[in-house]
């Protein structure tokens, strides 16, 4: 029997909307409760305790936050300032998370940028939300400005003694600024292209200071960890998959949504209590992608028992990611939904790096031949080797987030790619007959 | 003329439209409001780093050509140069941010940019019907209509996969919607009428249709 998370250990408790945005009702609902308390022990007691809570980064890649704050400078020069920098580019197909924490709980998101960037020993945060959140980012701003008025931002913010700002940033349409290096550049007010690491943003990031970079999701549970104990918040998930988690259901559910749930959560029971099951019943789920386009499919029979979680998506050569469940029918066809994610890639490749720029244009070409079969069978594995050469040969991950969603339909739908080659030969040869 | 030939000299225009005139809006100036809003942005950025306002200038002057031309706005030549003096940047690093990023136009569009997100999570709930609803009203993709009220452009995934498929028209989101609530937006704006934005199947937003599975005491 699973245990289901309890509204009492939910965090987004505005997560839909349904009470206002607005500081009075944040402030009803638990948040900025004195939060200068926080302070009195110390950055580095901060950081113990999101070490302890086990929070691992919600932006995809699931880095221990305390551990990735600790490489912070201690006593950063006043001439060279520390920042932080919150990912607000939610831009990999299938999350939609982030939005719902910036339009209707931004204030979690704002003191937690408040103590995370004391923890960091920052001076400020910037707050980079991708362009196409207009409505988002108005509510955003609003939410600043509103802990602006109210001494919650700014100099001595909080009554804390701690001098801290935070602006918003708006990004204008591109997918690659998700990226940490590319977010810096662009903040910087260029092309959103990846920087080489090293240096690392903690040594060298944004106008060339100490920097890190932190899902919106990550900050904005920090208070709550606070105020709860980090014992709390480990006490949700498998050991190294700790805490609550906000899964995004879309795709071919009977109801589609946003639910903050227990990290470790069967698949079949998510889907079940949450989205009213599969379109057509479970016998009907063809596959699921389970953390954003960037990570392998996996098939029907592997998943349903599968803990939703880091270790648990790992061991059936998928991922996480940031907990955005693409949910896949009989109903669909496999291999345009994948060659749709290939276009995907090739349309947001920087352009930087040769394998990439090149490579996604070339996979997606394949792929698009593979949706109508007018292929030869050994193009197959041609098109696994290219995504072997585009893998890890690029700055960043984007030429590996090109080549798994293939990799994975090749590795459990290779007979489907057959099938169709077989099937329009034999069409032309009824046709020449 | 048969219907035949005429359709095809109607296909060879559309194929070739009249080429935007890059050095327009010369002597580009801000209105006294973006004047103010301009500067605040560029005093969110550290001294000497006002580089970093370029992207919030750039959307600023757009809006700006925009409410000008009752468009949703597009950024010619002397605009982008005006950018560039005011943040003392050579121009060639103002143009590569404004190609690089897809929300800034190098070419004008309609009364209303209609954007659809065609990305698999919103294809898996029809965005092919969304489409066709699109296209049965005489918008087709990379076109303005002749009227100049709608331009289509199919868009990469817009972060509302739970509430798919999505149209983002201007700054606002219509979500969850088929092919009929698809034309009645249209046919509303054509109308002149704002219709009401997010979810057109009564969601509040992105919790399961018919009501929360959760947070049910947070509801009121």
């Amino acid at each position: 029997m699973t245990d289901f998370l309890s509204d009492k250990d939910r965090i987004f408790t505005n997560l839909y909307g349904f009470q206002s945005a607005g500081l009075d009702a944040a402030t009803k609902r638990g948040d900025w409760d004195n939060t200068k308390r926080w302070f009195e022990n110390g950055p580095d007691w901060v950081i113990e305790q999101v070490k302890a809570s086990g929070l691992r980064g919600r932006g995809g890649a699931g880095f221990p936050t305390g551990v990735k704050w600790s490489f912070m400078p201690k006593e950063p020069p006043a001439d060279r300032p520390s920042y932080l920098v919150i990912n607000a580019d939610e831009s990999e197909p299938g999350s939609c998370k982030d939005r719902e924490i910036i339009r209707h709980d931004p204030h979690k998101l704002l003191e937690g940028a408040l103590i995370a960037g004391y923890a960091m020993r920052a001076r400020a945060a910037y707050i980079y939300i991708r362009g196409e959140y207009i409505r988002e980012a108005e509510a955003l701003q609003r939410a600043i400005d509103e802990a602006y008025d109210k001494g919650l931002l700014g100099k001595n913010a909080a009554k804390s003694g701690y001098d801290f700002d935070v602006y918003m940033h708006r990004g204008a349409g591109a997918y690659i600024c998700g990226e940490e290096t590319a977010m810096l550049e662009s903040l910087e007010g260029k092309k959103g292209q990846p920087r080489l690491k090293p240096p690392f943003p903690a040594g060298a990031g944004l106008y060339g200071h100490p920097t890190t970079v932190n899902n919106v999701e990550s900050i904005a549970v920090v208070p709550e960890i606070l105020r709860r104990g980090s014992g709390w918040f480990s006490g949700f998930g498998r050991e190294n998959n700790h805490g609550t988690k906000l899964f995004q259901i879309s795709g071919h559910v009977e109801r589609p949504c946003v639910v903050e749930e227990s990290m470790s959560i069967p698949f079949r029971d998510l889907i079940e209590r949450h989205c009213g099951g599969i379109t057509g019943g479970w016998d009907n789920l063809l596959a699921v992608i389970p953390g954003g386009s960037s990570v392998p499919l996996v098939p029907a029979a592997e998943i349903m028992d599968c803990p939703m979680d880091f270790d648990g998506l790992r061991d059936l050569k998928s991922g996480l990611g940031t907990a955005a469940i693409i949910v896949m029918d009989k109903s669909t066809d496999i291999v345009r939904a994948i060659s749709r994610i290939s276009y995907f890639y090739k349309h947001e490749s920087c352009g930087q790096c040769t394998p990439c720029r090149e490579g996604t244009g070339w996979m997606w070409r394949v792929m698009e031949r593979l949706v109508t079969g007018q292929a030869e069978v050994e193009e197959i594995d041609m098109l696994h080797d290219v995504t072997k050469e585009v893998e890890g040969h690029t700055i960043c991950a984007l030429g590996d987030a090109a080549a798994w969603p293939i990799q994975g339909l090749i590795r459990h739908f290779r007979p489907e790619l057959e099938r169709r080659i077989a099937a329009r030969k034999n069409a032309m040869l009824e046709a020449a007959e | 003329m048969t219907a035949a030939t005429y359709s095809s000299v109607a296909h060879t225009h559309e194929m070739a439209p009249e080429k935007p005139d890059h050095h327009a809006f010369d002597g580009f100036q801000w209105t006294e409001e973006n004047a103010k809003s301009a500067a605040r942005q560029i005093a969110k950025y550290p001294e000497g780093r006002q580089q970093s306002a370029v992207m919030g200038l750039l959307d600023l002057a757009q809006r700006q050509i925009g409410v000008q031309t009752e468009t949703q706005g597009w950024l010619p030549i002397p605009v982008i140069e005006f950018v560039a003096k005011q943040l003392s940047m050579p121009y060639i690093r103002v143009y590569e941010v404004a190609s690089f990023y897809t929300m800034y136009n190098l070419a004008p569009v309609g009364k209303y940019h209609v954007q659809l997100c065609g990305t698999t999570p919103c294809m898996l709930r029809g965005s092919d019907d969304v489409m066709r609803a699109l296209n049965e009203k005489g918008i087709r993709k990379g076109k303005t209509t002749p009227d100049g009220l709608f331009t289509l452009t199919e868009v990469e995934c817009m972060g509302n996969c739970a509430n798919a498929p999505m149209l983002q028209i201007n700054d606002d989101n219509y979500e969850d919607l088929d092919a009929d609530s698809t034309a009645r937006i249209i046919d509303a704006l054509a109308a002149g009428d704002r219709p009401q934005p997010g979810s057109q199947t009564g969601r509040k937003s992105s919790e399961p249709a018919g009501g929360p599975t959760t947070l049910k005491e947070f509801t009121a």
